[in-house]
């Protein structure tokens, strides 16, 4: 029995492909997933991410703690609201997901984990906590993120009082709480936006009346090629526990300084960085027609050396894109293979669209 | 509800074919592949020449999200094929049974196509499988 958000009867009543995702069943796209894409990147478009989990930290030692669990370290968060992007690793340096987490006010943060990792993260946070003073709490809310350059025009003209003043002087990577709701201007599609989340029971009236003011309801679909055209990685696609963040494009993410600072994962990733990592993720344009696919294999000078990860048309651009993980010394004419046929592929630094721009 | 035409033949694997005047059939994929494939962003059509045989994969349509095999329906020799759908891959979606026509070939054996699905058999298999 797959799990289902408290917007799923509004989901079929919106004529929803629902498909399973990670044992959810969610919205694929509503009619045409071009069109989803298209809204978001120019006007405004909502999804249902309910799917994933919000799981609060609190104690004495959230902070110790959660410096120690992720590799990006949440001392930077200087002030309550603030949001990080992390991986947490094993031991080994492995990604076990990916994450967003907000300081709120006290010694509290807010992780946002992925649907399909959200148990074993758990489980994997709780024992850790036994030797700290904290406590991990997994919440079940709901979560609709607004986006598109018009989405906080939208979103501000529903909230009212201190509520909207809060909101409003909001910067990028940043959170306010009211009670029991939540707002952050954060996403996952390279467009300005709010992630809302709220109570369940509070899910489909606002899902309503953001429906009301103009705003699209958008599936996993467009979810995925907006993702892919903002250079964002895909948890499970583009990593897993056997790539590190140095084999993910996300060293930047690895908080290195202070140097004192423990954190699991450390002294794996130290090594693979001074021996260098042995694969590497790079952005890839097809100038030829064809579409790039996850697992196509990808060439360099005539040679295997590695495969795409993510790979997709791109709407905005009219074109495929797509990251592939190849050996770090693969230097020359990179090409992929697409049943067969031998095309050229172009490396490019994501993002491929910055703002609704093509940027290739 | 998807629209199936009472004038074609269909194939298992949701391919439609059309009985043209001089001897040739017309190929292509149904309304409720075309929905259920969501929007078409590129084609890969058969070598005119090539001889097919009845189920090969001899066309690649591919969605937003994924890439289908189009098989023959019949075996045959590639005619024609759709040069449009190179930059209007959407025309599949628009106009599955028209201007979204994929290749054409000549039948080997024209008496292989009456044992074909006609519309309503069609019609009864995506009930089942929906």
């Amino acid at each position: 029995m797959l799990q289902r958000t408290p917007l799923f009867d509004a989901h079929l009543r919106a004529g929803a492909r629902m498909v399973d995702f990670a044992g959810w069943e969610m919205p694929l796209h509503y009619g045409s997933q071009l069109e989803e894409h298209r809204r978001v990147r120019e006007d405004c478009g909502m999804f249902d991410v309910s799917h994933m989990r919000a799981v609060d930290v609190s104690g004495e030692d959230g902070t110790r703690f959660l410096r120690y669990l992720l590799a990006n370290d949440v001392a930077r968060l200087d002030a309550p609201g603030r949001a990080l992007y992390s991986c947490m690793l094993d031991e080994s340096g492995g990604i076990l997901d990916d994450l967003l987490v907000y300081r709120l006010q006290g010694e509290r943060y807010r992780l946002i984990v992925n649907a399909a990792t959200a148990e074993a993260d758990i489980a994997w946070l709780q024992r850790q906590a036994a030797a700290y003073d904290a406590a991990v709490t997994p919440r079940d809310y709901a979560l609709i993120a607004v986006q598109g350059p018009r989405a906080r025009e939208v979103v501000l003209s529903m909230l009212e009082g201190d509520a909207r003043g809060s909101a409003e002087r909001l910067a990028r990577f940043a959170a306010v709480e009211f009670g029991e709701f939540f707002v952050a201007r954060t996403g996952y599609t390279g467009e300005d936006g709010f992630e809302l989340m709220l109570p369940q029971a509070g899910a489909e009236p606002l899902w309503t009346r953001l429906r009301e003011a103009g705003v699209a309801p958008c599936g996993l679909g467009a979810r995925d090629t907006l993702r892919l055209e903002a250079g964002l990685n895909l948890y499970g696609q583009d990593m897993n526990r056997d790539t590190t963040p140095l084999e993910a494009n996300l060293g930047w993410t690895v908080a290195w300084e202070p140097a004192e600072r423990d954190f699991v994962g450390r002294a794996a990733l130290e090594r693979q960085r001074e021996g260098g990592a042995p694969r590497r993720l790079i952005g890839v344009v097809l100038d030829a027609k064809g579409v790039l696919r996850p697992h196509q294999t990808v060439l360099v000078d005539g040679r295997p050396c590695g495969e795409l990860t993510s790979g997709s048309f791109a709407p905005t651009l009219g074109q495929a894109i797509g990251f592939a993980r190849v050996e770090s010394g693969a230097e020359g004419e990179f090409e992929v293979d697409i049943r067969g046929r031998r095309l050229p592929l172009r490396v490019v630094k994501p993002p491929f669209v910055r703002q609704g721009r093509p940027n290739i | 509800m998807s629209n199936t035409p009472a004038e074609l033949k269909y194939a298992p694997t949701h391919e439609w074919l059309r009985r043209e005047q001089d001897g040739t059939v017309t190929v292509g994929i149904t309304d409720h592949a075309q929905a259920a494939l969501g929007d078409l962003v590129f084609v890969e059509v058969p070598e005119i020449g090539r001889q097919v045989s009845v189920e090969e994969a001899c066309a690649v349509v591919e969605s937003v999200k994924a890439a289908s095999d189009l098989y023959a329906p019949v075996a045959g020799e590639i005619v024609a094929v759709n040069e449009a759908l190179a930059d209007a891959p959407e025309q599949i979606n628009e106009d599955p049974y028209g201007a979204g026509w994929i290749f054409k070939l000549r039948p080997s054996d024209e008496a292989a196509i009456d044992k074909l699905l006609d519309a309503a058999a069609y019609q009864a298999q995506i009930a089942e499988e929906d």
